[in-house]
C-alpha cells in the first residue's frame, strides 16, 4: 500500500481507541461527585497553581537538541550517498562534526549541560 | 509453501477479481484497519502478561497463576476490570488536551506500524525512506506525554511529562545516530532494502566492533525513549506516583499503557530489523547447505523470535539496573553516548569506504 496506509493506520488507531472507550461508557455506573474531581496528590490538598514557572533546566536541553536535531536530518543523504562519493563525503563529514562538536564544547563550557 | 505474503497476494487477487477496483481497495484498507487493530490488542495482552512472568521469576516468585492455565488469562481479566472503571477527567484539567492525549499517543505508535516487515514480503508501506520516517513518527510521542502532563493540572504529571520530555528528545539524537551507521554500510534507507542486504549475514556480524558498539547504543537509547526502567524518571513510583498518566483512570489509562507496551515492541522490532535482519534468517556468507536448512524456519518466526528477544533483554534490564537520577541520565546521554556515537559514525564510514565489512 501507498501513502494511503498512514491514513489508514490513523483511522484505525481513532476507531480503536474510540471502540475502547464508549465500550467502557456502555458498561460503567457513574456517579459524580466533588472529590473525584481534585487532583490526585497522594490525600493530602494540593497548595498552590500547578502552572507556575519551571525549572529552566529543562529548555536549554530543548534548545540544544534542536541544534543537533537539525543536524540528524542533514546526516541523512549524507548516509545514503557516501559509499558512491567515497574519500570526499568523509573528510567533509569530519569537518562538519568538528564544528558541531566545538558547540557542544561551548555549550558545556557555559554550563548548559549541568543540572542544577 | 505456505506463507505470508502467498495468503495476502491471494486475497489481492480474489478482491481485484471478484470487486471494481474502488470497492477492492476500500475493503483492502478494512482489512489492513483490522489486521492492525487486532494486531494492537493482541499484542498489548501477551507484551503486558510476559512483562509480569518475566519480573516474577526475575525475582523468584510465580506471578499471576490464577486466571486461565498458569495465569494466561490475567490481562484479560485486567482489561475487564479497566472496562468498568470510570474514566475521570479533573476539575481543573485542560479538558481538550487531557481527552486528545491518549489518541495521539495510539496514533504515534499506530503509525510506526507502517514500514515494520513482518515476514517477507509482509509490509505495510515499503517506502523509501523507511528509516526517516521512523525515527521522526517516533518523536511523535512525546507530544502525547507533554500533553497528558500540562493538562492534568497535577504537580506529579507535569514533573512527570516535563522529565520524560527532556529524556526522549535527548535520547533520540543517539537513536538515530546508530541507524544511520546501517544506513551508511547499506546506501538505502527503505526498511525492505536494508533487510535484503543482509541476505549474507546479519549486519551485526558483518560490520565489525562499530555496529556492534552502535547497537549497544540503541538498545540503551530506545529503552530510555520507551521510559522503561532504568530511565523510568517520568514515571518513578516511589517519587511521582505514576508521572505523566497519574490522573488518568479507566479506558483512558488503559491506551496510554497499550501505547507504551506497543512502543517497546516496536522499538525492538526496528533494532532487530537493522540490526539483526528482520525478517532474514541466520545466514552465513556462502555455506549453502546451511542457509538452505535455515530458510526452511518461516520468516514470520524469525522476525518475531529476534523481536521477543530484544524484549526479554530490555525487560531485563528493568531487574538488573537502579534507577538513574535525571542529571546523570542527561548526563549519560550529552556527555557520553552522542560524543561515542559522533566518533561511532566516522568508524563505521571508514569502514564502509574501505569496505571492510563482509
Amino acid at each position: 500500500m501507498g501513502p494511503a496506509s498512514m491514513i489508514v493506520l490513523i483511522i484505525a488507531a481513532v476507531v480503536f481507541s474510540l471502540i475502547a472507550i464508549f465500550a467502557s461508557k456502555f458498561v460503567l455506573k457513574a456517579t459524580r461527585n466533588k472529590q473525584k474531581g481534585e487532583p490526585y496528590e497522594c490525600g493530602v490538598p494540593t497548595q498552590g497553581k500547578t502552572w507556575v514557572r519551571f525549572n529552566v533546566g529543562y529548555y536549554l536541553f530543548a534548545l540544544i537538541f534542536l541544534i543537533f536535531d537539525v543536524e540528524l536530518i542533514f546526516l541523512y543523504p549524507w548516509a545514503v550517498a557516501v559509499k558512491q562519493v567515497g574519500w570526499i563525503a568523509l573528510v567533509e563529514i569530519i569537518i562538519f562534526f568538528f564544528i558541531l562538536f566545538i558547540g557542544l564544547l561551548y555549550a558545556h563550557k557555559k554550563g548548559a549541560l549541568k543540572w542544577t | 509453501m505456505w506463507s505470508l505474503s502467498g495468503i495476502t497476494s491471494e486475497i489481492n487477487h480474489w478482491l481485484y477479481e471478484s470487486f471494481s477496483p474502488f470497492w477492492a481497495v476500500t475493503i483492502e484498507m478494512a482489512l489492513v484497519c483490522v489486521l492492525v487493530i487486532t494486531l494492537f490488542a493482541v499484542l498489548g495482552l501477551i507484551l503486558v502478561l510476559m512483562e509480569r512472568k518475566v519480573s516474577a521469576y526475575m525475582q523468584i516468585r510465580l506471578g499471576p497463576n490464577r486466571v486461565g492455565p498458569k495465569g494466561m488469562f490475567q490481562t484479560v481479566a485486567d482489561t475487564v476490570k479497566l472496562l468498568v472503571k470510570e474514566g475521570l477527567t479533573p476539575a481543573g484539567a485542560d479538558k481538550v488536551m487531557f481527552n486528545l492525549a491518549p489518541f495521539i499517543a495510539m496514533i504515534s505508535a499506530m503509525l510506526l506500524m507502517a514500514p515494520i516487515a513482518f515476514a517477507r514480503n509482509f509490509q505495510i508501506w515499503d517506502l523509501n525512506i523507511g528509516v526517516l520516517y521512523l525515527s521522526a513518527v517516533s518523536s511523535l510521542s512525546v507530544i502525547a506525554i507533554l500533553m497528558a502532563g500540562w493538562s492534568s493540572n497535577n504537580k506529579y504529571s507535569l514533573l512527570g511529562a516535563m522529565r520524560s520530555g527532556a529524556q526522549i528528545v535527548s535520547y533520540e539524537l543517539s537513536a538515530g545516530l546508530s541507524l544511520l551507521s546501517i544506513v551508511v554500510l547499506t546506501g538505502s534507507l527503505s526498511v525492505s532494502e536494508i533487510i535484503q542486504s543482509q541476505a549474507d549475514g546479519w549486519w551485526i556480524f558483518k560490520g565489525h566492533l562499530p555496529v556492534i558498539l552502535s547497537f549497544i547504543i540503541f538498545i540503551i537509547a530506545v529503552t530510555a525513549e520507551t521510559n522503561r526502567a532504568p530511565f523510568d524518571m517520568a514515571e518513578a513510583e516511589s517519587e511521582l506516583t505514576a508521572g505523566f498518566h497519574t490522573e488518568y483512570s479507566g479506558m483512558k489509562f488503559a491506551l496510554f499503557f497499550l501505547a507504551e507496551y506497543v512502543n517497546v515492541f516496536i522499538v525492538c522490532a526496528i533494532a532487530a530489523t537493522i540490526f539483526l535482519g528482520g525478517w532474514m534468517p541466520l545466514h552465513i556468507g556462502n555455506w549453502e547447505g546451511f542457509n538452505k536448512i535455515m530458510d526452511y524456519v518461516p520468516s514470520s518466526m524469525w522476525f518475531f523470535g529476534k523481536t521477543f528477544f530484544l524484549i526479554f533483554v530490555i525487560m531485563w534490564f528493568r531487574w538488573t539496573f537502579p534507577r538513574l537520577r535525571i542529571d546523570q541520565l542527561l548526563n549519560l546521554e550529552w556527555k557520553y553516548l552522542l560524543p561515542i556515537s559522533m566518533v561511532n559514525i566516522l568508524l563505521v564510514t571508514l569502514i564502509a569506504i574501505m569496505k571492510w565489512h563482509f
